[in-house]
């Protein structure tokens, strides 16, 4: 049996960032990737033999991407690397990981939990139509395959994950049918002095709105959803929605990308029995995690988005404080400057934060407002109106009660797509704080595990 | 007004026992309040395989199982929905001659107990079930058999006891029970305190803690069940399947719920904690369980799961609930530690307590799971 060493878990921009400072202190980690390369989903390289430029792939961002992937490659034949591997569970000190349906166990002494985030996702009338995409699924296509979603592409829900993308696809020569914001430019106002943290990526985003403009897309503020339209065999058709003013719109389109910001990922850090907190500026639950990156668990750090949205930057730092803290903590030497150095920056990453907090909410009030017919999960196909039954006549006023009643959450996604919008629709049936709803306890296996899989004896 | 703190019947612990008693009591007129530390049914009475099976069980619960089997299919017309309990038969499977005979012994045997097994022979089982493993050459059928969702089993009867003027408290935590002149008391973590002259401690496996405290100690063990459920397929397996082995480890069973998901479990138990309230699936039991579906229904295994879960049983030495009245004191009954089979002897459990508390006696006989056999 391996000794015990330090597992990172997710090789993107936290998981090479904590591999890197734990190569350069003498340490040999294992990295545990559940694709094909590494870089993460922001600086997601393309598979081999496709040939597309930095600048290309990704923008403005090209440096970045470029300066990670190439210390990656260095630290590679340093470190235990193993890609197109799932870390599907924790268990008594062990990281159970799959590749190709053999199942491994790997002890560890100490752990970096670099999980990501995924879109929030907030549901719709016709949703569950075919051709309806988050938008990180959709800039997943245009990055990895170099594929649109579809021909004419509505964009729709508030972050500034839906300009980048809507600008992607503009650039790659894909057609946007329109940007459709549900923030309002008041709340942007609003947010502008915290988000002047970072004026650079501020310029950005606004650059990416007004190309966007320049290029002829309506880019519309202040919407709310009504519906997606369309057939079970042809998919969307269209898009139907309340402009600012209240009046009805509809836009034709074959695809939809949505998603609110991000959530996220924490099934990993649930397993290794790390404790929660509630965040009452987004109304999402995170792991309770210092800046430095340490969990309520001893010898177990969170980095990256999947403990705290800071964005890729915000990620490589949240990497390397997760490393110098667990360095720290076994005893070794620490340039307590370059600590302060990074701290201070993430000070800085989370007033930005804050500022696209307040610049992009999240709609919680189309929760309340969902008519009982729309879906809420769509792996199980349960109705916000089913859900509202089992709080209002089964007394289920927790998220994990009503998941056991209604089976909102139970499906394949684990709750993923469903449990947040969820929530928000059980707190106001049983108008109580959306905190007192909790949260859908992790389970393994991470992702669905085929019966298929073998253990290997260690 | 604030209700009264005191009733006929005091009921501690909202497992399917807890739940289905108060039912049952409340038909027969008595006042019930019944104090539950979290939410009706969310422990091992929630958590469980869901099997409503007779067959397999020791003969002499045959009577108690029947008497629950009765009343599974009456649950509908009883609370008004029916936990999803499917009459979809039981089958136990043998992989050898050895386990055969044993099927063949027990469906002998249980016939004067009231349960017609059918035995189906080699060529038989496969041409009926022909997803089954090569392994398996015999099997036992028990078609009046099933399965239900025991998320929802144990809260229905508490609703149901409820709109009949049952009192139950949730989210009430027992602190310690006592008896106070003619009456039970119970004084609870918030403050308030409840009496009556009747108590049934139905606690699951913290029944141990509250036994102790009315001078009758026990032996209980707590472990996880082991479950796993898979992506829906269309819905065509039938009857719930377990397969007799002789080892723990090669143990698996499984049933499909109507929505097409194939749930399982078996392969052992796995660690749990009665003080911290959790339990854990182990990774390794979970790919053992891998490797007896490949064996028992090769099929099955071309699935994903998707979730794993467990919860937390209470187990006793000779592995038999405890049930019944005290050994010493009058008024004060038991109903607890069902040794992770108990839900679908729940209801019949709730119906002989009710009529025992009630009436002083019960014309089910139980005498087997009474707790004076641990008595010094």
């Amino acid at each position: 049996m391996a000794e015990p060493g330090v597992i990172i878990i997710g090789a993107g921009p936290a998981g090479v960032r904590a591999a890197e400072e734990l190569v350069a202190a003498g340490l040999q980690p294992t990295l545990i990737e559940e694709g094909r390369r590494d870089g993460g989903q922001i600086y997601r390289r393309q598979p081999d033999h496709f040939k597309r430029e930095y600048t290309t792939l990704y923008g403005s961002e090209a440096a970045r991407a470029a300066d990670l992937h190439q210390s990656f490659d260095k630290l590679r034949a340093r470190i235990d690397y193993r890609p197109e591997t799932l870390a599907w569970n924790i268990s008594e000190g062990h990281v159970h990981l799959v590749s190709e349906q053999r199942s491994s166990r790997l002890p560890y002494s100490a752990l970096i939990i670099c999980s990501g985030a995924t879109d929030r996702l907030m549901p719709v009338p016709g949703w569950e139509l075919a051709g309806t995409y988050s938008l990180g699924a959709a800039q997943i296509a245009l990055k990895s395959q170099a594929c649109a979603i579809g021909k004419r592409v509505v964009f729709m829900g508030s972050g500034p994950l839906l300009y980048l993308v809507a600008y992607q696809y503009m650039k790659a020569g894909a057609g946007v049918a329109a940007v459709l914001d549900t923030s309002r430019l008041r709340h942007r106002i609003a947010a502008l002095p915290k988000l002047l943290a970072r004026p650079a990526v501020l310029r950005l985003g606004m650059g990416y709105v007004s190309a966007l403009r320049r290029a002829g897309v309506p880019v519309l503020n202040g919407i709310q959803p009504v519906a997606i339209d369309g057939d079970r065999e042809d998919g969307v058709r269209k898009i139907v929605f309340h402009e600012s003013s209240g009046a009805v719109r509809e836009i034709e389109c074959d695809a939809v990308a949505m998603g609110y910001h991000l959530r996220p990922e924490t099934q990993l850090a649930d397993l290794a029995r790390c404790a929660f907190r509630f965040d009452a500026g987004t109304r999402q639950w995170f792991p309770d995690v210092s800046m430095e990156g340490r969990s309520s668990v001893a010898g177990v750090y969170l980095a990256g988005d999947g403990a705290r949205i800071l964005g890729a930057e915000g990620a490589e730092n949240a990497g390397r404080l997760a490393a110098l803290a667990l360095l720290k903590d076994t005893g070794r030497s620490v340039d307590a400057n370059r600590v302060a150095s990074l701290l201070a920056a993430q000070e800085k990453m989370d007033r930005f934060r804050q500022g696209l907090v307040q610049a992009f909410p999240w709609p919680a009030d189309q929760a309340a407002a969902l008519t009982d017919d729309t879906i809420v999960c769509r792996c199980e196909c349960i109705t916000a109106g089913e859900l509202r039954r089992v709080v209002r006549d089964m007394g289920a006023q927790e998220a994990n009660r009503a998941k056991a009643f209604s089976r909102v959450g139970m499906g394949r996604c684990q709750g993923r797509y469903c449990g947040q919008a969820g929530a928000e629709v059980i707190a106001h049936a049983c108008g109580v704080p959306l905190e007192q709803v909790g949260r859908l306890r992790g389970q393994g296996p991470v992702k669905p595990l085929s019966i298929h899989t073998i253990e290997e004896q260690a | 007004m604030s209700a009264s703190p005191q009733a006929d019947v005091l009921i501690i612990g909202g497992g399917i026992m807890g739940a289905s008693t108060a039912f049952f009591l409340r038909k027969r007129g008595l006042s019930v309040i019944l104090l539950e530390r979290g939410l009706v049914g969310q422990q091992a009475s929630g958590v469980n395989f869901g099997n409503v099976r007779r067959q397999g069980r020791i003969l002499s619960q045959l009577p108690l199982s029947n008497r629950a089997n009765e009343i599974w299919y009456k649950l509908k017309e009883l609370l008004g929905e029916d936990a999803e309990f499917l009459p979809s038969g039981h089958l136990r499977c043998a992989y050898d001659s050895e386990r055969e005979a044993v099927l063949e012994k027990y469906a002998s045997e249980c016939r004067e107990w009231g349960l017609d097994l059918e035995m189906i022979g080699k060529a038989e089982i496969r041409k009926r079930y022909p997803w089954l493993g090569p392994e398996v050459i015999a099997g036992s059928l028990s078609p009046l058999d099933g399965h239900a969702n025991p998320r929802l089993a144990a809260p229905a009867f508490g609703r149901a006891a409820a709109r009949l003027g049952a009192r139950i408290i949730e989210n009430c935590e027992v602190l310690s029970l006592e008896r106070d002149g003619l009456d039970f008391r119970a004084i609870c973590a918030d403050g308030r305190e409840f009496r009556a002259p009747a108590m049934l401690v139905s606690s699951g496996a913290w029944g141990d803690r509250m036994s102790a405290q009315m001078g009758e100690p026990v032996t209980m063990a707590v472990r996880g069940p082991q479950m796993a459920v898979t992506e829906p397929m269309p819905y065509k397996i039938g009857p719930a399947i377990g397969v007799a082995v002789k080892v723990p480890e090669e143990s698996l069973y499984f049933r499909q719920v109507k929505r097409g998901n194939i749930v399982f479990g078996g392969c052992g138990r796995g660690p749990a904690s009665a003080d911290t309230r959790r339990a854990y699936v182990l990774p390794q039991i979970t790919l053992a369980q891998f490797r007896q579906m490949a064996r028992l229904a090769p099929p099955v295994a071309k699935l994903n799961i998707i979730r794993v879960w467990s919860g937390i049983e209470g187990y006793m030495p000779d592995d038999l609930p405890v049930m019944g009245p005290s050994a010493k004191v009058p008024g004060l009954h038991y109903a607890f530690g069902f040794c992770g089979h108990g839900f679908q002897i729940g209801p019949g459990v709730g119906d002989v307590m009710a009529e025992l508390i009630a009436t002083g006696a019960t014309s089910t006989p139980i005498e087997p799971f009474s707790i004076r056999r641990f008595s010094a």
